[in-house]
């Protein structure tokens, strides 16, 4: 791997940027792997980037059914936060946080993390005491969040109306400062890197058409380049999760919604950080390349249509105008749908199944990508050992037979 | 935004409607005798297919009565409408 550098950059200018080696390979197949991971999103391939670098794992592959990171990875709206409420919750994405901090290092790619802040706004008392009862869960968990008054959101956040005779007034937020975005692309492309480097398989154009068990044990995955054997198999596909589970004859506690998000043309930087809003159903923030990143809300019923109803954009943006009238003339230039599996209680399922060797990481529903670095440090531990991690341990598939459920439901920043 | 054909107030728009998930999912029938296993069956596993998906609506800002939908979940076209309690007509597919 040829590592980046303002050395490597100066070189490849002098040869007018036409000699920078190919980021990754492209191979085929080979017939067995120690493990097969199934999905070439971040967390796929962050899962087998972990592998190789932390386990020594390196008789891996990543199977993609496209190309790698055109899922959810690439169709999100780049927001990291760990202000959850539940214990196990803020475990997980705290965790995702501090390896966020030190990724780009890490992997000397740039994911251009950006810690400007996401702040939570509060339109009434509900919204109060519930984002101060987050505070104060937060802190005890040493995840930072503090309280704003209206007149401290609006300096830490100028566009943001807080007049106070709007039909939602703002009296106040919650503010996580190390909470920010990230380039969603770069994560898939850096992780991808570095794993390849390791040794790696990366197969895309490659969808996996069924998962081979003898028994109670699987023993590989049929894909359109033949059968691949694997001692383990992590099955990391969001949206297509209860598809691919339904291969192996495991039935999840899993339903697929699109999942929309549109950006604007892009303008000058006008907007500082990121602003969540529960009680409209608004979250924005602004690329680096300038264009507002707009998220939205999930439609009703099941589908894998990755479109999603009009009628779901319109609610959003009433909503993002209530709260930043100076948007009214912005024109809108691209919106798109991903599709995201939810669980009952709105957290992921990381862990074992009943088939042995099969692993899953799903249902993390509207809120993945901030969790992407997380979610692939604990799975590349669960697949190398075959036991979870401590971080995963509750995340388990059996919960929702216990009733040990992780109810983020309603806590969750925005409601979908 | 679907078109629903709602059997009793003809085609309205989707936003007249709530999706009440997935039809056909019995309640065990006693429940003092009934697993945890069967429990989480009942209330969480679910279907979620790519293709055919039968369905719970409810007219809920009309005449307020649910019935059934079979729709593809790929294309979103609404295959049938059909009454709550009767078995999914026959589509010719799975």
């Amino acid at each position: 791997m040829q590592r980046y550098s303002i050395v490597s950059l100066a070189r490849n200018a002098l040869t007018g940027h036409r000699n920078w080696p190919q980021a990754w390979r492209s191979p085929e197949p080979r017939p067995e792997y120690d493990i097969v991971i199934i999905g070439a999103g971040g967390h796929g391939l962050g899962t087998a980037y972990y592998l190789a670098k932390e386990h020594g794992i390196t008789n891996v592959a990543v199977i993609e059914k496209g190309w790698l990171g055109g899922g959810n990875t690439g169709r999100n709206t780049t927001i990291i936060r760990s202000n959850y409420l539940y214990d196990e919750s803020a475990a997980i994405y705290d965790h995702s946080v501090r390896l966020w901090e030190g990724l780009s290092a890490e992997l000397n790619y740039n994911v251009m993390f950006s810690q400007r802040g996401v702040m939570m706004l509060a339109h009434n008392t509900h919204d109060v005491q519930v984002l101060k009862r987050h505070i104060h869960a937060n802190r005890l968990n040493g995840v930072d969040n503090e309280w704003l008054t209206p007149e401290a959101a609006q300096a830490f956040c100028p566009p943001l109306s807080i007049d106070r005779h709007a039909r939602y007034p703002v009296v106040g937020a919650a503010l996580q400062r190390r909470g920010g975005t990230a380039r969603h692309d770069a994560v898939a492309w850096g992780y991808a890197r570095g794993a390849d480097a390791r040794g790696v398989d990366i197969i895309q154009n490659c969808p996996v058409t069924g998962i081979r068990r003898e028994g109670d044990r699987v023993v590989g995955v049929e894909t359109a380049k033949g059968f691949i054997a694997a001692r383990r198999v992590g099955v990391v596909t969001a949206g297509s999760t209860p598809v691919v589970m339904g291969m192996a004859g495991v039935r999840m506690p899993l339903e697929s919604y699109p999942l929309q998000a549109l950006v604007s043309e892009p303008v000058k930087p006008v907007f500082p950080c990121v602003v969540m809003s529960n009680s409209v159903h608004a979250y924005i923030s602004q690329s680096d390349k300038g264009e507002l990143v707009i998220g939205a809300g999930t439609d009703q019923y099941v589908s894998y249509s990755q479109r999603g109803g009009i009628q779901i954009l319109e609610h959003t943006l009433e909503a993002i105008l209530e709260l930043f009238p100076m948007f009214s003339r912005m024109a809108m230039l691209r919106q798109w749908g991903g599709i995201v599996d939810v669980t009952p209680d709105r957290s992921p399922i990381i862990g074992k199944t009943p088939v042995e060797g099969l692993f899953v990481n799903c249902g993390w529903g509207t809120g993945g990508f901030k969790a992407t670095t997380g979610s692939a440090h604990v799975f590349a531990h669960t697949l190398a050992t075959g036991e979870p991690h401590k971080i995963n341990a509750p995340f388990t598939l059996d919960r929702f037979r216990t009733g040990r459920l992780i109810d983020e439901a309603a806590a969750a920043a925005v409601a979908h | 935004m679907l078109l629903i054909d709602c059997p009793h107030c003809g085609p309205r728009a989707e936003i007249e409607f709530r999706c009440g998930g997935e039809a056909h999912i019995a309640r065990p029938a006693s429940p003092e005798e009934t697993s945890d296993a069967a429990w989480r069956d009942y209330l969480y596993l679910r279907r979620s297919p790519k293709g055919l998906h039968l369905e719970r609506w409810n007219h809920i800002h009309g005449c307020q009565r649910w019935f059934n939908v079979a729709r593809d979940t790929v294309s979103d076209e609404i295959l049938a409408v059909y009454p709550m309690g009767s078995p999914p007509p026959d589509l010719g597919r799975t």
